[in-house]
């Protein structure tokens, strides 16, 4: 069981945010579809950045109980119940009162996941601290065994825990990985084309991205392979403001050649909550959180 | 009046078929917004279906094809709205977990001291907690019954009869900095994989070697844990008033060498143990720091050799001499992987000097391993390797006072082990393999084990324990005829 846990908790926390107040930055930088704003354009690395930022980065820490409903080819359901909390290291460079207001800020984070089902990973926890420059660090905690477990994190684009989320889609893929093409700006949407720096490492030959204009949220992403088929695509299926930031409640993600599927859904979601960076170690990893689970 | 009324309508209908049409190519061009996306004006102010355009078959690019706007995103009037916060269902009052567990295995080799079954037993355990003000009581007990064993009477320091008593503690936190467990739990720390330096904390090898779940491995200690958390480090400390020892192989339930030949059940390991409360007490301690990533410990263990270390030739008794442990540990990234180092220098207070034969002389463990997952190769699939040394100290005092006819051991016994998983069907199906091989000893321990997972709720498993070796006094060698195949199905809820 310990090794099926790690990935599936990242995607989950990233998939979390979305910024109503990124919106407002990007209105004031002209970027919305306004007709007086419309000229004003957006470089493709702003573009990149805001979407970034809207996708795991929104508040200053966040808590969300996720059920993934993972379906495989046959139609058969597995349920994976965790609930994720979410602390973002300040940008050291601005004054306290500006940190976590600068909308293209994305830092590192650390990510504590507490699995409620099924019930043979019940009190599992699962944490990462993610770097931007190396490698994240990436523990497990069984408690059956009381053992702290370090896991390996090379391996990104695998199953997080059996769902057809990949770790790199719940924690974000670096952004400095890809280079970007706008391909097309339409009434809704930023359409941009994604193709890896370093094609051996991915599965995919490029990706294409659907992201709302107004909020910075990926609606759509579409994989495709070398052979131009497109063979895996996630969806953003609702969208709720909760404490203004613009937040997905329910993403899907498709493996189109094995026609299975893992729903995302999340609940109880709650940011700017004031979590102490003191959580996200061994301490609480053999002691759970609670007192911010709930 | 009729005719034009009813032009009309039809005039009405065309023009709303014509419509329907431009927005349906509209749409198809540009993905209609999903609910709470769209602004006022949009002219899709109902939520577009989530399917949407999406799936329509591609444009030869493919990139003209957009994909509807989610829930949420496509009406104005929801931007501003903020929704309320789910409600989580309410917590029930005490939160009950466990599993219910069938298990069969056989022997392979036909040993004559012990049965052909190597286990079989039926199990519930039953995991409680519950949290009172800062006060969290946890139980795991678990209901059992063995048909090999033929004793059922309870007792809860081997955790045999039908009830195994896994935990039964209260947790607090006296100040910020501090957490306090009192009662009986499981205790674990260190850094290697299956392999124990610093972490002297009760063992079931028995339950390890009949094929138990893994779980088993680790025995409950009775005990109060301390623990510190500082800027400068961490530290804790875990004081057992009565020594814990491990949950030794007796004979019982596996053959082994007792000296001078392969026993079982004829010749029971009889032991003399300390056991004084307050008194025959042990004391573990771990000071911690995780820099950067980096997880670096040292530690301190006063006790005694927790599975039997001596014997004493007057009474005919096993006994647990005493030991005291010093030692280190760093874990981190290292390369693509995760690397691991520990030492531990094993003081063995009865035999300073080594020229006491009955007593274990002291010792030097090391270990070293890496544990890294191979994409290039195949998904979900990961390899670990570690290499551990013993090192007997004072060995030529060893030999000098060895009693002729025994069996002398090398002065430095080699350990490699081999772990290797790869999961399968959306990581229900697990094959794992774990080998133990010492090229010293010449012995091999081999644990295979398919697990897979049926459902959320029920899971099956076949494994085996496989020992083989040159001679018959090794670690491993010794246990060749406990060599078994067992198969589990296990109820999670």
């Amino acid at each position: 069981m310990a090794k099926q846990i790690p990935l599936t908790i990242f995607i989950l926390a990233w998939l979390l945010s979305l910024d109503s107040w990124a919106i407002a930055e990007s209105e004031k930088a002209g970027v919305t579809a306004d007709k007086s704003s419309e000229k004003e354009v957006l470089s493709v690395d702003q573009i990149v950045n805001k979407t970034n930022h809207v996708a795991y980065y929104q508040g200053f820490d966040g808590r969300a109980k996720v059920k993934m409903t993972i379906t495989d080819s046959q139609g058969r359901q597995r349920i994976r119940e965790l609930t994720i909390l979410r602390w973002d290291k300040p940008d050291a460079n601005l004054p306290k009162k500006e940190q976590h207001k600068d909308s293209s800020f994305c830092g590192e984070q650390k990510i504590y996941a507490f699995f409620n089902r099924p019930a043979d990973v019940y009190k599992t926890v699962f944490m990462v601290w993610k770097h931007l420059d190396k490698d994240d660090d990436r523990w497990m905690y069984l408690p059956a065994l009381d053992l702290v477990k370090r896991i390996s994190a090379t391996d990104k684009r695998t199953s997080f825990v059996g769902a057809h989320f990949f770790y790199e889609d719940v924690s974000g893929r670096n952004i400095n990985d890809d280079v970007h093409e706008l391909v097309k700006t339409t009434k809704d949407y930023y359409i941009l084309k994604n193709t890896p720096k370093d094609p051996k490492l991915v599965e995919f030959a490029y990706f294409k991205m659907w992201i709302h204009r107004k909020s910075f949220i990926v609606v759509k992403t579409d994989y495709y392979d070398s052979q131009n088929k497109e063979y895996r695509t996630y969806e953003a299926l609702e969208i709720k403001q909760i404490q203004g930031y613009s937040t997905v409640t329910k993403g899907k993600m498709t493996d189109l050649r094995t026609k299975g599927n893992t729903i995302a859904e999340y609940s109880n979601i709650k940011y700017d909550i004031g979590i102490p960076e003191s959580i996200f170690t061994e301490r609480y990893l053999r002691k759970p959180a609670r007192r911010y689970l709930k | 009046m009729f005719f034009t009324i009813l032009q009309h309508t039809r005039l009405i209908g065309i023009s709303m078929i014509l419509l329907l049409l431009v927005v349906a190519v509209y749409a198809q061009e540009e993905p209609s917004l999903p609910a709470g996306l769209s602004d006022s004006q949009s002219q899709d102010s109902q939520p577009a279906l989530p399917s949407g355009l999406g799936a329509e078959p591609a444009a030869p690019n493919g990139l003209d094809l957009e994909p509807s706007l989610p829930s949420g995103l496509g009406t104005a009037a929801s931007l501003g709205v903020e929704e309320a916060e789910t409600k989580l269902a309410k917590e029930s009052w005490l939160d009950v977990t466990g599993f219910w567990e069938v298990r069969s295995g056989y022997r392979l080799r036909s040993d004559k001291y012990e049965k052909d079954a190597s286990i079989g037993e039926t199990r519930l355990q039953l995991e409680m907690e519950k949290t009172l003000d800062e006060f969290t009581f946890k139980t795991t007990a678990d209901l059992y019954y063995d048909w090999i064993s033929e004793d059922h009477s309870v007792d809860l320091e081997r955790g045999e009869g039908f009830l195994d008593l896994r935990e039964a503690s209260v947790g607090f936190s006296p100040t910020d900095f501090m957490d306090v467990k009192l009662g009986r739990q499981i205790l674990t720390w260190g850094t290697g994989d299956l392999v124990f330096i610093n972490d002297l904390f009760p063992k079931d090898w028995q339950a390890f070697f009949i094929g138990r779940d893994t779980e088993y491995l680790k025995a409950p200690s009775d005990a109060l844990k301390a623990s510190f958390f500082t800027d400068l480090a961490n530290v804790d400390v875990v004081y057992s008033p009565r020594f814990d020892s491990d949950r030794f192989i007796t004979g019982e339930r596996i053959s082994y060498w007792n000296g001078s030949t392969i026993a079982g059940t004829d010749d029971i390991v009889r032991t003399d143990k300390p056991d004084d409360w307050f008194s025959d007490d042990e004391w573990a301690l771990r000071v911690s720091k995780n820099i950067k990533g980096y997880e670096l410990s040292a530690y301190g263990y006063w006790g005694y050799w927790k599975s039997p270390g001596g014997f004493d030739t007057s009474k005919g008794r096993y006994t647990f001499p005493k030991l005291n442990v010093y030692g280190a540990s760093a874990r981190g990234q290292m390369g693509k992987g995760i690397g691991n180092i520990e030492m531990g220098y094993y003081d063995s207070r009865d035999d300073r000097y080594g020229d006491e034969p009955f007593v274990n002389n002291s010792q030097i463990r090391y270990l070293i391993g890496y544990e890294q997952d191979l994409p290039e190769i195949a998904p979900d699939f990961t390899v670990g390797l570690q290499y551990y040394v013993e090192q007997m100290l004072h060995y030529g005092d060893y030999r000098r006072t060895l009693p002729s006819g025994n069996k002398a051991a090398e002065e430095y016994r080699h350990l490699l082990t081999f772990r290797i998983t790869k999961l399968y069907w959306n990581q229900n199906l697990a094959y794992s393999l774990f080998t133990y091989f010492s090229p010293s000893d010449k012995d091999v321990y081999m644990r295979p084990n398919i697990n897979y997972k049926v459902n959320d709720n029920l899971a099956v498993e076949v494994g085996a324990n496989v020992f083989w070796g040159d001679y018959p006094h090794t670690f491993f060698g010794q246990f060749e005829d406990n060599t078994n195949i067992y198969t589990a199905i296990r109820y999670s809820f």
